[in-house]
C-alpha cells in the first residue's frame, strides 16, 4: 500500500540552529509508525512541522500525495491529520463532553447567525455532536464524568480526553505526542489498546512516546530521533539492536527491556 | 422536569424585570431600570467577546457612538426613519468593526487592548471635532422615535420613563436569549474553545481568524444598539458616549459581574449603574470606585460576583 503520509527531507532551523535536519520517513493507512529519540532530539519539533504550527525551512510533508508543507493547522484538519500534544491543550472551563464536542467542529456547520437565533439546523448540529462525543467517550471510559469541567479531571483521565477530542474528527493520520506519559500502568495498557484498535480501522498513526514496551509492543516501524537527525529506522527488532540506538538512547538497561518486552 | 439553564437564565430575567416597579418608590427608578438595561446590552456583547471568546476590547464605547450618533444624524441627513436608524448604525458598526477587527484580532493580550483603545479614541476624537455634523462636546439633539405618540394614538398613555423601562428590556432579553443561544451552538464552542486554548483549536480545525472576527462584531452590533437605546431614551447625545470611561464602565461591569455569564454580567451593570444614580455621593467618585473595584474582583473574585456566588453555593451542597 502507498504512504498516507510521507516526509521528505524535513528540516527546521531555530537561529542557526538545526533543530530538525533532513528526515524523511512515510506512514502508511492502519500502520503505526513511532519516534523515539532522547528529550530535545527533535520529535515534538517534527509534529508540530508536520502539523503546520511550525514553518519547516527545508523539506516536504506529503498528504495523499498532496503537498501540505507549512499549510494552515485547521486546513490540514480538513484534510483528516489530527494530533493531540505532549503538554495537554484542553479546553478547561468546558466539560468533557464539550471538549470532545468541538473536535466535531468540522462536521458541525458553525454560522454565527443561525447559532445566535438557535435556528433548527444550529440545534441539529449541536444535538449530533453530543451524540457522537458520548459514544467517544464512552470508548475512552469517560462518559461518567461527561458533564464536569475538564479542569476538575485526573491527569491520565485528561490524556484519553485529548485523544477521544482527536479521535472526534474522525482522521485519516492521528499523530499522538507521547498518550502515556505520566499514566499508570493500567492507563498506559488501555492507552495502548485504544490505538491499536484505531490503527486497525485504518487510520495511520504516528507516535511519540518514551514508554519503550509500548513502543515496541504496537509499533510496524520505529523511527529513531538524535539531535535532529534520523540516526536509524526499521522493525522493532532491528532498531533495538542498532548499537548507534543503543549508544544514543536505549542504553544497556533500554536494550534489555525492550528485547524483554518482545517476548 | 428540569429547566435547560438557558431558559431557568432567562424566566430569572424576566421575572425580576417584570417583579422590579413594584418595588419602585417613584417614576425616577424607570429611568435607572432602563439606564440598566441599557448597559445591560453593551455588557451582554462583551461576554461574547471577553467571556466566550477571551478577547479584549477597550474601545466598545466607539461602537455605542457611531449607534448613538446613528440615530442623531441619519434620520435628518439621510432621511431614515429613527427606527430604522437603530439599525443602520448597528450596520455600520458591524461593518467597520469587520474591517477594523480583521487586522487587529491578530493581537494578543495586551497589544489588543491597546489596539482597541485606539479605535475606541479615534472615534471619539471624530464625534468631538466634526462640530459641524455633531454637534462636538455640546452634543447634539436626537429625532423622536415616536413611540409614545404611537401609543397615545392607541389611547395608551405611557410616560417616557415607563416606556423606556419596558422597551430596554425587551431589546435586553432578547439580546440575552442570543447570547445563551450562542454558547451552546457550534460557534459558541468554537469561540470558548480558542479561548482555552488557540493552539488546539486550530488543530481540530478551527479557523480562529474567521471566529474572533464574528465574535468582534456581534459585540460591536450590541454595543452600537445599546448606545443608539440611550441616545433615543435621552433625546440628547454627547461624545462622553464613545469616550474611553465608557468603554472600561463596559468591560468593569462585565468583569464584575463574571464575564463568561450573560446573568452575571447583567448582574454588575446592574449594580454599577445605580450605585452612581442612587447614591450621589457615589456618583463623584465614580471614576475611582471603577478602578478599585476592577482591582478588587481581579484579586479576590476573578470569576465575578455571581459565578463566584454560585460556587460557593455548590460547593457547600456537594460537601
Amino acid at each position: 500500500m502507498s504512504a498516507l503520509l510521507d516526509i521528505s527531507d524535513l528540516g527546521i532551523a531555530f537561529g542557526g540552529i538545526k533543530a530538525v535536519d533532513g528526515v524523511s520517513f512515510a506512514v502508511r493507512p492502519g500502520e503505526i509508525v513511532s519516534v523515539i529519540g532522547p528529550n530535545g532530539a527533535g520529535k515534538t519539533t517534527l509534529f508540530n512541522m508536520i502539523s503546520g504550527l511550525y514553518r519547516p525551512s527545508q523539506g516536504q510533508v506529503r498528504l495523499d500525495g498532496r503537498d501540505i508543507t507549512a499549510m494552515e493547522p485547521h486546513l490540514l484538519a480538513r484534510l483528516g491529520l489530527s494530533r493531540t500534544f505532549q503538554n495537554l491543550q484542553l479546553f478547561g472551563d468546558m466539560t468533557l463532553l464539550e471538549n470532545v464536542m468541538v473536535g466535531h467542529h468540522l462536521r458541525e456547520r458553525a454560522h454565527v447567525l443561525p447559532d445566535l437565533f438557535a435556528l433548527s439546523s444550529s440545534r441539529r448540529s449541536t444535538r449530533a455532536s453530543a451524540d457522537n462525543a458520548l459514544a467517544l467517550l464512552r470508548r475512552v471510559r469517560l462518559d461518567k464524568g461527561a458533564y464536569r469541567e475538564a479542569r476538575a479531571m485526573s491527569y491520565g483521565a485528561l490524556k484519553r480526553l485529548e485523544i477521544a477530542r482527536a479521535l472526534a474528527l474522525e482522521p485519516r493520520i492521528l499523530l499522538l505526542d507521547e498518550p502515556a506519559a505520566g499514566c499508570n500502568a493500567v492507563e498506559t495498557a488501555e492507552i495502548d489498546e485504544l490505538i491499536a484498535e484505531v490503527a486497525a480501522s485504518g487510520v495511520a498513526i504516528l507516535l511519540v512516546e518514551h514508554d519503550m514496551k509500548l513502543v515496541m509492543k504496537i509499533s510496524a516501524h520505529i523511527v529513531v530521533l538524535d539531535h535532529g537527525r534520523k540516526i536509524a529506522e526499521g522493525a522493532p527488532a532491528e532498531v533495538a539492536r542498532d548499537p548507534q540506538v543503543i549508544a544514543a538512547y536505549l542504553g544497556q538497561h533500554g536494550q534489555d527491556q525492550v528485547l524483554h518486552a518482545e517476548r | 422536569m428540569q429547566l435547560k439553564p438557558k431558559y431557568l437564565s432567562l424566566l430569572i430575567l424576566v421575572l425580576l424585570v417584570a417583579a422590579a416597579p413594584l418595588f419602585f418608590p417613584s417614576g425616577f427608578y424607570y429611568r435607572v431600570g432602563a439606564l440598566i438595561f441599557i448597559n445591560g446590552i453593551a455588557v451582554t456583547g462583551m461576554v461574547i467577546l471577553i467571556g466566550y471568546a477571551g478577547q479584549i476590547s477597550l474601545g466598545h464605547a466607539g461602537f455605542a457612538g457611531i449607534g448613538a450618533y446613528s440615530c442623531a444624524l441619519a434620520p435628518v441627513y439621510l432621511n431614515i426613519p429613527p427606527v430604522a436608524a437603530i439599525a443602520f448604525g448597528a450596520a455600520l458598526s458591524a461593518a467597520l468593526a469587520w474591517v477594523v477587527g480583521r487586522p487587529i484580532l491578530k493581537l494578543h493580550g495586551y497589544y489588543l487592548g491597546v489596539a482597541t483603545l485606539g479605535l475606541g479614541i479615534l472615534i471619539s476624537m471624530v464625534l468631538l471635532n466634526e462640530a459641524q455634523w455633531t454637534g462636538g462636546p455640546d452634543g447634539i439633539a436626537v429625532p423622536d422615535l415616536g413611540l409614545r405618540g404611537l401609543l397615545r394614538d392607541m389611547g395608551l398613555r405611557v410616560g417616557a420613563g415607563e416606556l423606556w423601562y419596558w422597551v430596554a428590556a425587551l431589546v435586553m432579553i432578547l439580546g440575552a436569549w442570543l447570547a445563551l443561544n450562542l454558547f451552546d451552538s457550534p460557534t459558541g464552542r468554537a469561540l470558548r474553545a480558542l479561548h482555552g486554548s488557540e493552539v488546539a483549536a486550530r488543530t481540530i480545525g478551527i479557523d480562529v481568524p474567521r471566529h474572533k472576527l464574528h465574535a468582534f462584531v456581534v459585540s460591536a452590533v450590541y454595543a452600537s444598539v445599546s448606545g443608539s437605546l440611550l441616545a433615543q431614551m435621552n433625546r440628547l447625545i454627547t461624545p462622553d458616549v464613545a469616550g474611553f470611561m465608557h468603554s472600561v464602565q463596559m468591560v468593569t461591569m462585565a468583569v464584575l459581574g463574571g464575564v463568561s455569564s450573560v446573568l452575571g454580567a447583567i448582574f454588575g451593570a446592574t449594580i454599577l449603574t445605580a450605585l452612581p444614580q442612587l447614591l450621589t455621593v457615589f456618583h463623584q467618585y465614580e471614576h475611582m470606585v471603577l478602578g478599585l473595584v476592577m482591582i478588587l474582583v481581579m484579586i479576590f473574585l476573578p470569576d465575578g460576583l455571581l459565578p463566584s456566588i454560585l460556587k460557593r453555593l455548590k460547593g457547600r451542597n456537594e460537601e
